[in-house]
């Protein structure tokens, strides 16, 4: 059974973002860049069901020369192989990066095409499904379980106050959330084996991008409000603060 | 001229509350664009549904109403979306950012070649484009963003765009549609703990962290939020520790919310946190620490013991809603 997972490089969660001096982009400088935590679960799916059914790993990553370090790392868990991508980092639009991927995926005969659920960066969640339209092949998001059966799979995806079961054929495309597995700590055999990995680099032309960032601003600055007093005698003025003055109870 | 089409959304036979506020913001829109904004109803048996999209201000109401829509198909909602958007000529489609407008927009996005903005927490009409914001990086940024295409699409965040009634006579228009094979089933509905409220869809939500002290003492913040009408979150640190669900976890990793009103009890505040609940209107940390980060983001706050705070706040609370 041979998979793909298609990895992002993110900037760490502790990262604070500053925006560069065209208020358009992020500066990258001081950022340590991560794998979106999001397709280490990808990633994880992906290794237990190639140990379970044989076939390959491969890491698969859209962007410049500069994020092979973390297609390493993505390897590191034990994948088996990779590609990158040719790319600039900051594209916006993802109809551009889903039509680069779909065209490497095309006729690579992959069983299955794992995301995470959404890059923590841009927090689009679109590439996956817009995968699944353009190989006109089943595809979910959000996914919390994961069951094969020979070729016919049986998922949860997380949906508002519950759980929606899903059955359908491989291949398939789906994104993985958070709670499908435990992703593996990487070993020092694989971190070792992940520098013999070629990275196999691919040139696409990319189509125009459509949406177009104007503007990041910082969110507005709360006011810091007060401290109403301490302990269970503070309460009451506290619920009369919450109904007389904020009015939301 | 425009012609915005919202999607409705319906689960267990009701409208969900977002696709109203997703009609009342494309009415504010299409005044701007002087065009007029249009529903679309999938599914079966829907009734006096399609009266409902008129009261927001929809003048023309489009349903596909079929037996086999009865649970939805993401590649056969995609399609049917898609179609009606080319037949009636729409200029911009708007659905609601739930686990069902995500999985469904981009499809379309893909199948129209036309570009979709997520999870948006502002509309406005200037310089003579349509401008889109929406939180980046689970919301320590904010982008605003313009589409350059003849089709527009965007889902919006719950709770964010009020729903407010505006009756226009509208007209109900029953499409047929042939249905392609579904590629994915949707076999059933698992409701967790009969229906809970979830927190990216809660006016109110009652929130706690490893200052709970463990899982025994959850009930606490389970009766407050009752009390409420709340939605229950956790911080990462707990789901991590395996005393919530992953359901409930707000934050950069788990759900970005924007409630009336956070209740934030014995959660020190990370920075992965606070980027998951900064943008609710009102916030209340309750903290032994009084150093924690929390604090500085609170509206009001409580320093002390939230095995102490929560039952009194729970009594003083019920008071005020028996009034």
């Amino acid at each position: 059974m041979n998979i793909a997972v298609c990895v992002k490089e993110v900037p760490d969660t502790e990262t604070r973002p500053k925006i560069q001096d065209d208020g358009k982009s992020i500066q990258k400088d001081n950022i340590k860049w991560i794998v979106n935590p999001y397709d280490e679960y990808a990633i994880e799916l992906g290794l237990q069901l190639s140990e379970k059914n044989g076939g390959e790993v491969t890491i698969i990553s859209f962007g410049p020369k500069s994020i092979e370090p973390t297609i390493r790392s993505a390897l590191a868990m034990g994948a088996h192989k990779a590609i990158r991508i040719e790319g600039p980092k900051d594209v916006a639009d993802p109809l551009v990066t889903a039509r680069a991927l779909a065209t490497v995926l095309k006729d690579k005969g992959f069983d299955l095409i794992l995301f995470g659920k959404q890059a923590i960066d841009n927090d689009n969640a679109q590439i996956p499904q817009m995968i699944s339209e353009a190989l006109e092949i089943p595809g979910t998001s959000v996914v919390v379980k994961f069951e094969l059966n020979g070729e016919n799979a049986m998922v949860e995806r997380e949906i508002e106050g519950g759980k929606e079961k899903l059955s359908f054929k491989l291949p398939a495309v789906i994104s993985c959330q958070k709670g499908l597995n435990e992703p593996r700590y990487r070993s020092l055999k694989g971190i070792m084996m992940s520098k013999k990995v070629p990275i196999d680099e691919v040139n696409i032309e990319l189509t125009n991008e459509k949406l177009i960032i104007e503007e990041l601003q910082m969110p507005p600055q709360k006011q810091p409000g007060r401290i109403v007093g301490e302990g269970p005698d503070a309460v009451p003025e506290l619920v009369r603060l919450l109904k007389e003055e904020a009015k939301v109870i | 001229m425009s012609n915005i089409l919202v999607i409705y959304e319906i689960r267990d036979k009701n409208i969900k509350k977002v696709s109203f506020e997703a009609t009342t913001a494309a009415s504010h829109l299409s005044k701007q664009l002087s065009g007029k904004v249009s529903a679309l109803l999938i599914g079966s048996n829907l009734g006096s549904l399609t009266e409902k999209p008129g009261v927001y201000g929809a003048e023309k109401v489009y349903t596909i109403d079929n037996p086999a829509l009865e649970k939805h198909s993401p590649d056969v909602f995609a399609h049917l979306i898609s179609e009606t958007a080319k037949e009636i000529g729409a200029t911009h489609i708007i659905m609601g950012a739930t686990a069902m407008g995500k999985d469904i927009m981009p499809r379309v996005a893909f199948k129209l070649n036309s570009p979709l903005v997520q999870d948006i927490i502002g509309l406005e009409f200037e310089n003579n484009k349509v401008s889109y914001q929406r939180p980046v990086i689970a919301g320590k940024l904010r982008s605003r963003v313009s589409l350059q295409s003849e089709i527009q699409l965007a889902t919006i965040r719950p709770n964010i765009f009020q729903a407010q009634e505006n009756k226009v006579s509208s007209e109900v228009v029953a499409l047929s549609k042939d249905l392609p094979t579904p590629r994915v089933i949707v076999e059933e509905i698992l409701a967790t703990g009969g229906g809970k409220l979830d927190v990216t869809e809660a006016e109110i939500i009652v929130s706690g962290g490893r200052g709970m002290q463990g899982p025994d003492n959850w009930h606490l913040i389970e009766t407050l939020a009752k009390t409420l009408g709340a939605a229950t979150g956790a911080s990462r640190a707990v789901v991590d520790s395996g005393w919530r669900e992953h359901g409930e976890q707000v934050g950069q990793t788990g759900k970005t919310v924007s409630p009336n009103l956070y209740i934030a009890c014995g959660i020190s505040g990370a920075i992965q946190h606070q980027a998951g609940m900064a943008s609710s209107k009102y916030i209340v940390a309750i903290n032994k620490d009084p150093e924690a980060p929390i604090f500085k983001l609170a509206d009001y706050g409580i320093v002390g013991d939230v095995k102490e705070v929560l039952p009194k706040l729970n009594e003083e609370v019920a008071k005020v809603r028996g009034e």
